[in-house]
């Protein structure tokens, strides 16, 4: 019986053939289903059920109303809104200080002394760490009581100044804390940048008497150009992404004086502060086009250099 | 190089900037530095507002041996590495074969795929949580590892899809048209030709992925609750609840939980720096 179920070795041919012919056509689909499924399981489709679940009244288990953009219309009335959208302004701006200073330290460590790949690490090890766990340590350093900065306070005779309880001051405290690993990424990013500065262009420059600011101005900081984008657009979503950071020095707090986009929305749609999926989204969607903006900016770049060959 | 080498400078400016980079070290760690020492006291040194003199009694061991025994804190790191280690496999696995795809074939489409996996990765964590969560709700994972290891797998193939397609795309196209000339099929190449010619880029990702996912704090919260699948970073933050000024147990926790990142970063540096900085030198 068996022998019916065996194709025959002309049928073989014609199978292996068919198979050769489209392999090359088939197999990158082969290779990229696993990896497509899942991103697009978990990343791609999610996008556009939150979009459209801004449009709804939900609270997660009963059943969902559709509101149009009620959703919308109540955010552009929602202080905290406001709170949130204007510390992101904040976190960007003072966020951006993270590209210089990190430029700053590895000028200052470009250098080829004793033990120098050693420091260079430590100068790393912040980024290594997490967030939260930085996050914990600033929130300790910023103690009035028993915290490091406490005797510094008291020199100054601003003892017992809580800077996270500060709602004027909080939300700096806390990107203080963030600028601590951005740095260090900035940092990794421009030496690895200056390593690879051709010497010929700094000869050159020397040569025809360019010195200290107008040789690093004109020759060095052009060619430090791919860093600079980099360290930019890792510098802009961090900024935009901060969340760990609020969530474990303030949790929005002092009265919302900390909040961000990114907690706002984890509060709105996930704390005890109610669950509402659709006012959350509505958040997370704003948030998206904000940052749709740099994703853009970024990919297009990326298609212009690929289209001139890189 | 730039700036001058300092070897050219006067010897007097030498000796200072020999001088200066350890100070700026010492600063530059400040914070480190002062956990570090905090977790070698006891709580009176604390209360006492010494926080930078000589310690009145050396608790380290005392304080470790706290933080071990009286909270779920193994249990925390143990969690972090049965989270951590299978993302890092998954994801890494996935992305040499969309990366390999991306790289070595021409079809309609390639492009753009490849700029949804880019663009995948620099979006806020926000548009995908309530989707995400629900969806883990409803495959019975919520407050699972599992649960929690495929969306990190999922989200994670964005950003290594990057590195490997751009990775492989530098390699010489020519060793794979060779094979395909000696008719090897397209899984041999894969298997035989770019595998062990990615093997750094694997090395770099999985160092990367480590310390990403280790260091992950919102999807822990998001997807997990209960302390028997809690990674140590939320974990941490539990605790602190509970060691409302007691410092000095912060302070041994928060090094335990940055110790298995930090070691992974030492011990491969090199990969670690090579992956973070891809692209900051291309021209």
């Amino acid at each position: 019986m068996s022998h019916t179920l065996t194709p025959s070795p002309r049928q073989e041919i014609r199978r292996s053939s068919w198979w050769k012919r489209h392999q090359q056509q088939i197999t990158p689909w082969l290779f990229l289903a696993p990896g497509l499924i899942f991103f697009t399981v978990y990343v791609i489709y999610p996008i556009f059920q939150s979009m459209a679940i801004s449009l709804y009244e939900w609270d997660g288990l009963s059943p969902a109303t559709y509101i149009g953009f009620a959703n919308y219309v109540e955010l552009m009335d929602d202080e905290e809104f406001y709170t949130s959208l204007w510390n992101n302004v904040r976190w960007l701006i003072c966020f951006m200080l993270a590209v210089p200073l990190g430029l700053a330290i590895a000028l200052f460590l470009n250098q080829t002394i004793f033990g120098i790949r050693l420091i260079k690490s430590l100068f790393f090890f912040p980024f290594v760490i997490s967030q939260a766990v930085i996050g914990l340590i600033f929130t300790w350093f910023y103690e009035p009581n028993y915290g490091v900065i406490a005797p510094l306070l008291n020199m100054v005779g601003w003892d017992g100044w809580a800077i996270l309880a500060d709602e004027d001051y909080a939300t700096y405290g806390i990107i203080f804390a963030g600028l601590y690993p951005q740095i260090a990424y900035c940092m990794i990013l421009y030496l690895t940048g200056l390593n690879n500065i051709s010497a010929d262009q700094i000869e050159a420059g020397r040569m025809d008497g360019a010195k200290g600011w107008s040789l690093f101005w004109n020759i060095i900081l052009p060619q430090l150009r791919p860093a600079t984008f980099i360290a930019v657009v890792v510098t802009i979503i961090g900024a935009l992404r901060s969340f760990d950071m609020i969530a474990i020095m303030t949790q929005g707090g002092p009265w919302g004086s900390t909040n961000v986009l990114a907690y706002f929305m984890f509060e709105q749609a996930l704390s005890e502060y109610g669950y509402r999926m659709g006012y959350g989204s509505a958040i997370a969607t704003i948030l998206f086009a904000i940052m749709l903006v740099y994703i853009t900016f970024f990919i297009y770049r990326m298609y212009r250099d690929e289209k001139r060959g890189l | 190089m730039f700036p001058t080498p300092i070897e050219k400078a006067a010897p007097a400016t030498r000796f200072s900037y020999k001088i200066a980079v350890p100070i700026a070290l010492v600063i530059w760690l400040i914070p480190l530095l002062g956990v570090m020492m905090t977790a070698l006291r006891g709580p009176g040194d604390i209360t006492a507002g010494n926080l930078w003199g000589i310690p009145s009694e050396l608790m380290l061991a005392t304080n470790f041996n706290d933080v071990f025994t009286n909270t779920p804190m193994w249990d925390f790191i143990l969690n972090s590495f049965k989270i951590t280690i299978p993302t890092m496999i998954g994801a890494v696995a996935l992305s040499c074969m969309t990366g390999f795809a991306l790289a070595s074939y021409e079809f309609k489409g390639n492009l753009l795929l490849f700029f949804m996996f880019v663009a995948g990765n620099f979006i806020p964590f926000q548009i995908l949580m309530i989707p995400v969560r629900d969806l883990t709700f409803q495959v019975g994972l919520y407050d699972t590892i599992t649960g929690l290891v495929l969306f990190h797998v999922a989200f994670q193939t964005g950003f290594c899809t990057l590195f490997m397609r751009n990775f492989i795309r530098a390699l010489p196209f020519e060793l794979i048209e060779a094979a395909r000339i000696d008719g090897a099929s397209e899984f041999k190449i894969f298997w035989q030709i770019v595998l062990p010619l990615i093997r750094p880029a694997i090395a770099a990702l999985c160092v990367l992925i480590f310390t990403f996912i280790w260091n992950d704090y919102f999807w822990a919260t998001v997807l997990i609750q209960g302390q028997h699948a809690m990674p140590v970073t939320a974990g941490l933050k539990s605790l602190n609840g509970q060691w409302i000024a007691a410092y000095h147990l912060v302070s041994a926790g928060a090094i335990v939980a940055a110790i298995p990142p930090v070691l992974m970063f030492f011990i491969m540096q090199r990969h670690f720096i090579a992956g973070l900085t891809l692209g900051a030198s291309k021209g």
